[in-house]
């Protein structure tokens, strides 16, 4: 996020777009629903009728995949009725003549065709938008998980960009994270692409750095993302596989893919506190404890680093993630020998610029958002004021591209997929929570009244869904929640392993995996 | 030729007793007599003496028939209108006298009036703006855009005029708070919520002359730079609200309402909320939740709604009756306006008389005016030749005056430092066989009820000292339930959020310290006065009076009575069960209640 | 800020002209009591407990309403302060069941604080006690409105933080309640389980059913910590004891003022699943069986430098998680770097 969770609460307008905030993001939906109390105007653009649209001043649902004509649309609003920010789009952008070119024929009406949302209700989020003095845009993987998933996200920051709705309190640009840690993980380099604080592997000196601080000598080619790894072991270019606290069985798209490709691997480690999915595929798996059991830092959302604290024992021979590491590392001789978490951390910090003035005692109670260069910095819980880190603010001119899969006679529905307040990803915590597993402890696939009428469908009745990769079978909740053509499932349960369905078509720049979009068929099991 | 002018009361009261069937059955006569062309017929608001409704003036020569029936029309119609023979037994009878009355202004529940806010009810058409129009409507508001809203609230301030409502604020001063609260929206909010059981005044305001009440709100508006405003209504009272949004419609109608009003720069619009009816939703913070569309439960002030009210916005919130001052204040002038009442409280007060008294109804008294006047005077006196006992005033949170306060004079200082208050103006009067703590009880029993319960000591604590006094009318009173009644009273008081709370105890502090002796008596010596508390009344034969009829006997259902025939019987107390039959059946007057 | 001079207890004061007489006494260090305060809810003056005595005022006004001006004299233990507190006590007494042996609140209940600083040992009124029937149909909660006191912060909890507006003031008079829109039990109405409102109940009416009976607050430690769940980073303080996890509070001085979902809130509880891996695993033949720590981190060491000596570093990638530290994610992806590959990910994306 650029700006904090607490200023959502202050903002004049918040546009949510692909987030099912108050179900995924609870304490962010409290503030939402505060800020609309207070004044704000909401737009909500969602293909689901979510709880949010109930606050919405605006609610404009779309057809899945369509995100870049709806934002292109606005943006020719904003532009043509003269509602921009032109002393900001002079001041601090770049590139505005392309994107002017570009969003010149998406009229709203001209989008009203492609998502399916009427012309004056686009124009009417447009206004809202660009007219309120500070305005918040939050999104999540309804915007990110399509094969034009980086795309979306620029057309995103062009309307922030256009109305100088960034660098600003009570606005931004805010994706949230939907992981606990997925912000942290970013931050520390577990990614193909960057070393910690995004510093490039492909930069020659970010190399010399890591390569002098940590004695070895590093590869200057990008590796492989998730998707891509799989793809690599299926074809016998990755061999062994080294898997923390993932359950990519089920979370990532194409299950049956996924498994064909691990059952490839040469080896496989998992390390996980449950035997997970995944974990049934490994030669070898390593016990980790829980974050009640070990002590370190998260990274929400907000881009806050706070910390976690050892409250228990591990549990049985278990042992932190961090200390089998560690382990690993000295039997494959590279002399490493970490005491505690906190001696983790003082490297990390003395070779992340962004991490550098934060340390265990300064965490307190409260955490530190992060750029924090020196000790005595405060933190930036606001990004980009007075100045983009990449220097201008670079609009980006994008088109819109119809989603990999679409509907046909063989695959009439569109399934999208997504999660509830109940549950947490593939469940491995949260299905072992007795409570929340009391409240709910299986899919509920979500169909439109008139749907579930063609199929003579009832309340709870078995449904046989089937993709061209796989099927499962689900109950139904007959609900208007969805509109008509579209099914909703979670990948919370394994017994309706939804990504089994899923396909693996992603986005080429993110590699994020289009889990947003799939065709199916349903029919009464 | 000029038409006599008949007016009609078609206020609620009336109504109810059978008005309109009256007004149809004079228009049918006239017509068939074919002399209605001679008559104007004016269904006019309340005249204030509902108890002998429905009530039918003729002018010019102000002949004041009552309790007029539809079946008295053709005699009315014949002898009077046609033949110029007075009707005498449709005239007031007065009370005491037993004389009839035959005008208005003659009779003694007028006579001590001084009806300045209530000078239209009865007199115009209230559905016709016309009317108010003659009366000189709309002229204060006329006067008053001629001024700067300073001086609008100078005027008023110097007027003396004291909310209506209850608490008897400066109207001005709220005025003038309001008018310096910033904010970038306004409101004018009117109280018409009158949950006292009993009281009526706002309502008859409303029904008789509701343009009154929307010319007070117009001045209020500009004076505090409101362009919106609501009348909060109780939906138990449809046919004011008809009135009023008929009234409304008029006023849009002649620009009176609405943009640039009389061609000024100033706009104001006018809405009516419908409330449910909770009796605390006329607090004013609760009446704004309620707006709101929340529970209506009261919010601490301050703020004070002049600061934040309505949605946060500064708010001037006035009862019907002050708003209906206003025009009054503005049409004849400050110095005319303050004629009339004490130093501190200048102008009327309207009053709904109920109770043991012979002339119930409606009174708009000069403030100073004594009880005694109101009651003996106004009021006709005692019914039945009873002994007066106790007036109470100020409705259900009010206190209790005796005999001894009677000529103290009304006006809002000197009523709270007697432990009452000047309240809305429902003023209940009661003769000696009212029981001083079953009073307390009842009144309790009606603010426990309606307490919101959002804070401790008004939830808790009124029921415990309702509980109390249950015990104390049913006989178990103890030693020590005065000092916790009084502990209780004082705790409530001190510490509850709103004035229902602050004001639940008054009935029974004021009872106790006019009437403890009362108490003590329920308590010590089991015996209650009035013969009111069943529990603690014995039924006693008088010996030298008994003739030994023994029908007494025969009825008792358990037995308790013995005696020969043609001698006195005896009541068994021990086997009685007070159910009073023995009492109701003796023709000799042989059976009292000790 | 404009600047007020006030006497508290005789101690005389420069406060800021916004304060309430609760801020400005908090600010000086004298503790008031209440129960329907709450700094980030909307100010109620609901249960009287913080009244005070203001030279000139009619009545008892309540701190926490009250805001402060130029020259307030103010007791905040006078005699009439103490009677009408004893006297509110004593009538939430008259009230509520007399169970604080067993009731879970007893350590942290503000009931018992204040009756016990005001000496309150029960009620002198006698009459009607209410009797609400228990409401346990949730997992995570149960509510006693016999012990509700009426403070309302779980409403205002509710409706202003949550926004799910599940309950509220019912009923009048003595007959009010504090409940569910229709008065029907919490799980049909439209509570989303947060848990919020039994975190600010000052009584035992709203208890956890997590740690029942084994969570008196002298008896556990609180460890600060951050939830596992989502991207939004709720902090809080685990209650321990024996090793267990009894209980939660939230961080109401955190970022996020203490405010949490159900996830957070009460999914605590798989750390003690009875199927968490307690020791390692090798697979033998297609099966696991249980190794030493030593068998298999050597196992997995010799595998990695084997194929990295056969097929180069490339060959070997590594799945991060979004769900472990900083810390471990740091020294996954170096790991990884310092076998000679930049084969590693996690499921960001998912
Ligand atoms: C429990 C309670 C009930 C009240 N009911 C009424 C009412 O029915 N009508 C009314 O005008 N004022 C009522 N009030 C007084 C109002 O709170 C408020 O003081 C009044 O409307 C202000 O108008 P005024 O200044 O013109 O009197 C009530 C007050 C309390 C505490
Ligand atoms: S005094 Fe009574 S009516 Fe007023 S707020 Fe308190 S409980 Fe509600
Ligand atoms: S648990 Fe949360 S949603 Fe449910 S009643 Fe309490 S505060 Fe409201
Ligand atoms: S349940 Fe608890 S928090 Fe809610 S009103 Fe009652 S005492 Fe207050």
């Amino acid at each position: 996020m650029t700006n904090t969770i607490n200023e959502v609460e202050d903002a004049k307008a918040i546009f949510v777009i692909g987030s099912n905030t108050t179900e995924n993001h609870p304490v962010i939906g409290y503030r939402i629903k505060r800020a609309v109390k207070k004044g704000a105007k909401l737009i909500v653009a969602d293909p689901r009728r979510i709880e949010l649209c109930d606050y919405a001043d605006v609610f404009l649902q779309l057809k899945p995949g369509t995100n870049i004509a709806l934002l292109n649309a606005m943006a020719h609003v904003i532009l043509k009725e003269g509602l921009a920010d032109e002393e900001f789009i002079k001041a601090r952008t770049e590139n505005f003549d392309a994107l002017k070119a570009t969003v010149e024929k998406y009229t709203p009406e001209y989008a009203e065709k492609i998502t399916g949302v009427p012309a004056e209700n686009i124009i009417r989020a447009a206004r809202i938008y660009a007219e309120a003095e500070t305005a918040s845009i939050l999104y999540t993987m309804g915007v990110t998980q399509h094969t034009t998933g980086t795309d979306n996200v620029l057309s995103i920051a062009n309307l922030a960009l256009l109305t100088g709705n960034i660098g600003k309190p009570f606005s931004g640009v805010n994706p949230l994270r939907g992981q606990n840690n997925v912000q942290g993980a970013c931050d520390m380099g577990a990614l193909p692409d960057v070393f910690t604080g995004y510093q490039s592997v492909t930069d020659e000196k970010a190399r010399a750095k890591f390569t002098q601080a940590w004695g070895v000598e590093l590869s200057g080619t990008p590796g492989l993302t998730v998707t891509e790894m799989f793809s690599a072991a299926e074809n016998r270019d990755i061999r062994a596989m080294y898997i923390m606290g993932e359950n990519p069985y089920l979370s990532d798209p194409d299950s049956s893919h996924v498994r064909y490709c691990m059952e490839q691997l040469e080896f496989l480690v998992v390390q996980d506190l449950f035997l997970t999915e995944t974990a049934k595929y490994a030669d070898v798996v390593l016990p980790a404890v829980s974050w009640a059991e070990k002590e370190g830092t998260f990274v929400n959302t907000e881009r806050r680093v706070q910390k976690v604290n050892q409250a228990l024992k591990p549990r049985g021979k278990a042992k932190a993630d961090w200390q089998i590491i560690n382990e690993i590392g000295k039997r494959l001789g590279f002399g490493w020998n970490y005491r505690c978490a906190e001696d983790i951390f003082t490297e990390i910090a003395a070779l992340t610029p962004s991490y550098a003035g934060i340390n265990y005692e300064r965490l307190g109670v409260t955490g530190i958002n992060w750029p924090c260069p020196t000790e005595d910095h405060p933190g930036t819980p606001i990004l980009h004021v007075g100045k983009f880190s990449r220097g201008l603010g670079r609009f980006s001119a994008v088109e819109h591209q119809d989603p990999a899969e679409k509907p046909d006679e063989d695959f009439p529905f569109l399934l999208t997929t997504g999660r509830v307040l109940y549950h947490y990803h593939t469940g491995t915590m949260t299905r072992r929570s007795k409570g929340l597993r009391k409240v709910l402890n299986e899919e509920l696939m979500e169909i439109n009244p008139h749907d579930a009428k063609a199929l003579k469908l009832q309340e709870s009745d078995l449904v046989k869904v089937s993709s061209r990769r796989g099927e499962v079978k689900s109950k139904v909740r007959i609900t208007d929640r969805v509109p008509r053509g579209v099914v909703f499932m979670t990948f919370h349960f394994k017994e309706t392993a939804a990504n089994l369905l899923t396909s693996s078509h992603s986005c080429p720049t993110a590699k994020i995996p289009e889990l947003k979009v799939t065709a199916v068929r349903v029919e009464k099991a | 030729m000029e038409r006599r002018r008949i007016l009609l009361c078609a206020g609620t009261g009336c109504i109810s007793s059978g008005s309109l069937a009256v007004k149809e059955a004079l228009l049918n006569e006239l017509e068939k007599r074919g002399i209605a062309d001679q008559f104007e017929i004016v269904t006019s608001g309340c005249h204030g003496f509902c108890e002998q409704g429905p009530i039918v003036i003729v002018h010019p020569e102000d002949i004041f028939y009552c309790r007029v029936q539809a079946e008295d029309v053709p005699e009315l119609v014949e002898e009077y209108l046609v033949n110029g023979r007075v009707v005498d037994r449709l005239l007031f009878k007065d009370p005491i006298s037993g004389e009839a009355v035959k005008n208005h202004m003659e009779i003694g529940f007028y006579a001590k009036q001084s009806r300045r806010v209530l000078h239209n009810c009865g007199v115009i058409d209230p559905e016709n703006v016309d009317e108010y129009l003659a009366q000189g409507g709309y002229e204060g508001l006329k006067n008053a855009l001629q001024m700067s809203p300073v001086e609008v609230i100078e005027e008023v301030k110097k007027s003396g005029l004291r909310g209506r409502g209850g608490a008897g604020f400066p109207t001005g001063l709220k005025w003038e708070f309001t008018y310096k609260a910033q904010g970038d929206k306004k409101y004018v909010v009117c109280n018409a919520d009158e949950g006292d059981p009993g009281a009526f005044m706002d309502r008859s305001v409303l029904e008789g002359d509701p343009h009154a009440v929307i010319e007070g709100m117009l001045i209020a508006a500009y004076a505090i730079g409101a362009d919106e405003g609501y009348v909060y209504v109780r939906a138990e009272y449809p046919l004011a609200i008809k009135r009023l949004r008929l009234a409304i419609e008029a006023a849009n109608r002649l620009g009176y309402l609405g943009k640039n009003i009389m061609g000024t720069d100033f706009s104001f619009q006018l809405k009516i909320k419908e409330g449910a009816g909770a009796f605390v939703c006329g607090e004013e913070t609760a009446l704004l939740a309620s707006i709101e569309g929340e529970r209506g439960m009261p919010r601490p002030r301050p703020p004070f709604p002049a600061n934040s009210g309505l949605w946060g916005k500064p708010t001037c919130l006035n009862n019907v009756e002050t708003f209906a001052n206003i025009p009054l204040i503005f049409r004849i002038g400050v110095e005319e306006y303050t004629k009339v009442g004490t130093e501190r409280s200048k102008g009327t007060k309207i009053f709904a008389l109920t109770g043991k008294i012979n002339n119930t109804g409606l009174a708009e008294v000069p403030m100073g005016i004594t009880m005694r006047e109101i009651i003996f005077d106004i009021g006709g006196g005692i019914k039945g030749g009873k002994k007066f006992k106790a007036v109470q005033i100020g409705g259900p949170s009010g206190g209790c005056l005796p005999e001894e306060q009677l000529d103290l004079p009304v006006d809002y200082d000197s009523l709270t430092a007697a432990g009452a208050m000047m309240g809305s103006g429902g003023l209940v009067i009661m003769d000696e066989e009212t029981c001083m703590v079953d009073l307390a009880r009842f009144f309790l029993t009606f603010t426990q009820k309606e307490s919101c319960g959002k804070c401790t000591p008004c939830r808790e604590g009124t029921k415990r000292m309702l509980e109390i006094l249950e015990r104390i009318t049913q006989g178990n009173g103890e030693d020590g339930d005065l000092e916790m009644l009084e502990e209780l009273a004082t705790t409530i008081k001190d510490s509850s959020l709103c004035g229902l709370g602050q004001t639940a105890p008054n009935p029974v502090l004021s009872t106790l310290r006019y009437f403890r002796e009362e108490y003590e008596e329920h308590i010590y010596e089991k015996k209650c006065r009035a013969g009111v508390c069943t529990n603690l009344v014995s039924y006693f034969i008088l010996p030298d009076k008994c003739v030994g009829c023994t029908v007494c006997a025969r009825n008792c259902p358990v037995n308790a009575i013995s005696g020969e025939r043609k001698a006195p019987h005896e009541i068994d107390q021990s086997v009685c069960i007070k159910c009073g039959v023995c009492y109701e059946k003796c023709k000799f007057d042989a059976i009292i209640l000790k | 800020m404009t600047k007020v001079n006030i006497t508290i207890n005789g101690q005389q004061l420069e406060v800021d002209a916004s304060m309430t007489i609760l801020e400005a006494a908090e600010s000086a260090g004298i503790e008031i009591p209440t129960f329907c305060h709450d700094p980030e809810l909307t100010r109620v003056g609901a249960c009287r407990i913080c009244v005070v005595e203001v030279a000139g005022a009619r009545n008892l006004p309540a701190a926490c309403t009250t805001p402060v001006s130029e020259g307030m004299v103010i007791e905040t233990e006078s005699e009439r302060v103490i009677k009408a507190r004893r006297v509110n006590l004593q009538l939430i007494w008259a009230n509520h069941p007399q169970d604080c042996l067993t009731c879970e609140k007893t350590g942290s209940c503000k009931l018992q604080d204040y009756s016990y600083r005001y000496n309150v040992t029960g009620s002198p009124y006698q009459g009607e006690a209410k009797v609400f029937e228990l409401d346990n149909t949730n997992p995570f909660f149960f509510r006693d409105l016999n012990k509700c006191i009426y403070c309302g912060k779980c409403v205002r909890k509710c409706f202003e933080v949550n926004g799910a507006g599940a309950i509220e003031f019912m009923y009048r008079g003595f007959n009010s309640k504090v409940t569910t829109a229709f008065d029907v039990p919490l799980e049909e109405s439209s509570c989303v389980m947060c848990g919020m409102c039994v975190d600010v109940c000052p009584v035992g009416a709203l208890t956890p059913l997590q740690g029942l009976h084994n969570n008196r607050p002298w008896e556990v430690e609180k460890v600060l910590t951050t939830c596992p769940y989502c991207g939004c980073g709720c902090t809080y303080y685990l209650h321990v004891k024996n090793d267990k996890i009894v209980g939660l509070t939230p961080n109401f001085e955190g970022p996020l003022k203490g405010h949490m979902c159900v996830k957070g809130r009460f999914g605590w509880d798989f750390v003690d699943s009875p199927d968490r891996l307690k020791t390692p695993l090798i697979k033998k033949d297609g099966e696991f069986v249980e190794a030493t720590w030593d068998e298999a981190l050597d196992l997995v060491a010799s595998k990695f430098k084997e194929v990295r000596a056969q097929y180069g570093p490339d060959a070997i990638a590594g799945l991060s998680s979004a769900r472990t530290t900083n810390e471990e994610n740091y020294l996954f992806q170096k790991l990884l770097r310092s076998l000679g590959t930049n084969n590693v990910d996690h499921c960001a994306r998912l």
